[in-house]
């Protein structure tokens, strides 16, 4: 066997190339099933940086799905309750330029969250059927009411409300949730150079 | 004599000391009204336990602490309690708070006060019980509660306290001028919290060396006592705790730890003051050493104030002339914010009302483009780079701010202070803070949204697979059932013409029996001729003894059986054939 082989150079360099290939194509095919990603981790964090509104404005049922869409490659700027700053941190996760909030979805607003006139409520579940995250409290023919701290105020309860007795107020700022304006940007306040051109300050 | 260290930066500004310390501390007459925020200190907001309309003696709790921390309101002076709604308070956003208006009724009677003068035989637990119900915080301007500052349970013993009599920021002189006049009650103090925290190996109280008296006034009061006076050169901003610390002791609070992880206090002098009074004396804290300075007043000194007292108050007792000034701060020109209303409440933390005019602090010239000259680097006493800070302020890059540790600054003002620029670095600084924190809250709102939604989602699914079970549970048990009967299953899927045929069947089935006929056709003759009998005989008495209409009627009936007989007599005669 030896001698067939040290006599036959291209047989021995054949049989041992073949061998390897062999080898190392197990190896790796053992290793894509032991090691194998359950989930897609891309996914996972663009979840993590969606607002979880599960509002739906993007056309997906929730914010997971529309994190699956855009690991698929679907435009990055459907999210208007995240605005522009999820779209940033989007951009910077997948490393592309970020545009701007794509209107067709919405515009950015200021956080709203639900409340139900309660006087109002005759009782029949469609909003807490419609609730995303579960934030309505309520048994048919009796009163329901919003948690307000679970609310994402993804607006879903208002369209199924037969009677209209659900608003969706505008979180009002206290003392305490209060932060500082940043300054004025210094760009504003200088005009053009005799050149015509901008100070360079950003 | 002790080594001192010196702190990285710094910035010398003007002290602007003198002119409130021509003359002692001073009292003001008392004001009319009191307004008393429910948030005077770092925490929860105090449990109001008074109504509208009570009327409440001078030291009578008003609002308990409703946390760990937290601390306790008490009435500055005796009255009703007028109203307790949102008011405006002193805050940079000029928003308004939860407030307990007091009307006074000018007799100033003190409630009942339970002094501790022999404190040495309470424990611990009671000394700080006792300052917790006073109300103490922090009297140097952050406000936290003292009682929780004094709080050993989970740290470390305490082998260093430190009272902090630096007062490094310009026109600031409360501290001072309470050591010159009170530096008895203070070292009193000072010994009340040695004694609470189990006599702490080293006492110090840090000074700086422009405040000659006041270090003099100590050094007498510690003969004998075992606490040191540290005198060190002024530089702004030495009196920040975490640099006072340094400068005293040669070591550095690690980044996000308090002086506490490393068996250190550090207390102010103010609050050394205001314990001696809660603990011996049994008064809460319903006073503090107030400043009262700038161009736009004529009198610049110290005023004992009742907390609560409205800073129009203030000001109109020392002839404020509001067209000489440019804005109205409260606190000192580097860390104070101005003011937007003259009617807020001076609190616990107001160490200072500066009045200056329109020369003296300018409004600020228009912010310029950053030249990176580096001088902020240089004053900055944290040893931050804050041009790196401002460049990632202004593009949002939380990540970068993070890692260039913005949330050490202490925002003292010292990179806007030398900025040739006149860039406010502090504000963008404290800008990006808010953002962060907000970024984070909403980061963790939306991971509970998500832990909602997703349970919601296995919950419908569950509850659609039950459904689906049941649904196939049904559609075996009828297939289960069509099997075991075959024969009802026939019936029950029998057409219309198996219906007919089996009628028709049944039908035969009698047409089989002629005999069985025969005796009922024979049964019904037999009943139709007993019926045609008694017809006729009733016909008889109605034409005897009856109305024509009853004669017509038996007729009739009569004419029917008749009829019956002829008819059963014909199918009987058909049978039999």
């Amino acid at each position: 066997m030896i001698t067939l082989l040290t006599d036959n150079t291209m047989l021995a360099a054949l049989i041992a190339l073949v061998g390897l290939g062999t080898l190392f194509g197990g190896l790796l095919g053992y290793a894509a099933e032991r090691f194998k990603v359950g989930s897609d981790p891309i996914v996972q964090q663009l979840d993590e940086l969606l607002p979880q509104t599960q509002c739906g404005q993007c056309g997906f049922p929730g914010c997971r799905p529309y994190a699956q869409s855009i690991a698929d490659g679907d435009a990055i700027n459907k999210c208007p309750p995240g605005g522009q700053a999820t779209i940033n941190a989007i951009a910077n996760l997948l490393d592309v330029t970020a545009p701007s909030l794509d209107e067709a979805h919405g515009e950015e607003e200021i956080r709203t969250v639900a409340y139900i006139r309660e006087d109002e409520c005759i009782g029949c579940t469609k909003c807490i059927q419609a609730c995303p995250v579960d934030a309505i409290l309520g048994a048919a023919k009796l009163m329901h009411t919003v948690i307000a701290e679970e609310c994402t105020g993804c607006d879903l309860c208002v369209e199924p409300c037969p009677v209209d007795c659900i608003d969706m107020l505008p979180i009002v700022e206290n003392i305490g949730q209060w932060q500082w304006p940043a300054p004025p940007n210094p760009i504003d306040l200088i005009a053009t150079t005799a050149s015509g051109m901008h100070e360079d300050a950003a | 004599m002790r080594r001192i260290w010196d702190t990285p930066g710094g910035v010398h500004p003007p002290d602007n000391k003198a002119q409130s310390l021509t003359s002692g501390i001073g009292q003001l007459p008392l004001p009319e009204k009191l307004i008393l925020p429910l948030t005077q200190h770092v925490g929860g907001a105090a449990k109001v336990c008074v109504s509208v309309g009570e009327k409440v003696l001078k030291g009578q709790k008003l609002a308990s602490a409703s946390a760990s921390i937290s601390a306790a309101i008490h009435a500055p002076s005796s009255g009703w309690i007028t109203a307790i709604e949102e008011r405006a308070v002193a805050h940079p956003s000029g928003m308004s708070a939860p407030c307990i208006e007091i009307t006074c009724d000018g007799e100033d009677r003190w409630i009942e006060c339970m002094g501790y003068p022999d404190y040495k035989q309470a424990t611990p637990l009671q000394l700080r019980n006792l300052i917790a119900d006073a109300g103490v915080a922090g009297l140097g301007g952050a406000g936290f509660p003292s009682a929780a500052k004094l709080d050993r349970g989970t740290h470390m013993p305490v082998d260093t306290l430190i009272i902090n009599a630096t007062e490094c920021e310009p026109y600031i002189t409360a501290d001072d001028i309470l050591i010159r006049e009170r530096a008895d009650q203070i070292i009193q103090g000072i010994e009340i919290i040695s004694h609470l925290l189990g006599t702490p190996k080293t006492i110090l109280i840090g000074i700086e060396n422009n405040k000659p008296e006041a270090i003099a006034a100590l050094n007498q009061q510690c003969q004998g006592t075992g606490i040191e006076v540290v005198s060190f050169p002024t530089k702004y901003p030495s009196g920040g705790e975490k640099q006072l610390i340094y400068i005293l002791t040669g070591k550095e609070v690690p980044s996000g730890q308090l002086p506490a992880d490393l068996g250190m206090v550090c207390l102010n002098s103010g609050t050394a003051f205001a314990i001696k009074r809660a603990v011996i004396d049994g008064e809460p804290l319903i006073s503090r050493i107030t400043t009262l300075t700038g161009e736009a007043c004529d009198i610049n000194r110290n005023y004992e104030i009742l907390i609560g007292t409205p800073v129009s108050h203030l000001l109109e007792q020392n002839a404020f002339n509001p067209d000489l000034c440019s804005r109205l701060i409260m606190g000192g020109p580097m860390m104070g914010f101005s003011l937007t209303s003259s009617d807020v409440p001076l609190v616990k933390t107001s160490t200072c009302i500066l009045a200056p005019s329109h020369t003296e602090i300018p409004d600020g010239d228009p912010a310029q483009a950053c030249i990176r000259c580096g001088l902020c680097a240089e004053a900055c006493p944290a040893s931050l780079l804050p041009q790196q800070l401002y460049w990632y302020a202004r593009a949002d890059d939380h990540e970068r701010l993070q890692a260039h540790n913005l949330f050490d600054c202490i925002e003292c003002g010292a990179c806007s202070y030398v900025c040739p620029s006149n860039i406010p670095l502090v504000q963008y600084y404290r800008s990006s803070k808010g953002d962060i924190v907000n970024a984070r809250t909403a980061k963790a709102t939306a991971a509970v949204a998500r832990e909602r939604f997703e349970f919601r989602q296995v919950r419908l699914e569950k509850a659609d697979t039950v459904r689906e079970t049941k649904r196939e549970a049904r559609r075996l048990a009828t297939e289960q059932a069509k099997i075991t009967s075959p024969t009802t299953t026939q019936s029950s899927g029998s057409s219309a013409a198996d219906i007919i045929k089996a009628a028709q069947l049944r039908g035969s089935t009698r047409q089989a029996s002629p005999e069985q006929q025969k005796a009922k056709l024979e049964r019904t003759l037999m009943a139709a001729e007993m019926r045609l009998k008694e017809a006729q005989q009733r016909l008889l008495q109605a034409t005897t003894n009856g109305s024509a209409d009853q004669q017509t009627q038996q007729l009739a009936s009569v004419e029917a059986a008749k009829r019956k007989v002829e008819q059963t007599a014909q199918r009987l005669t058909e049978v039999s054939h």
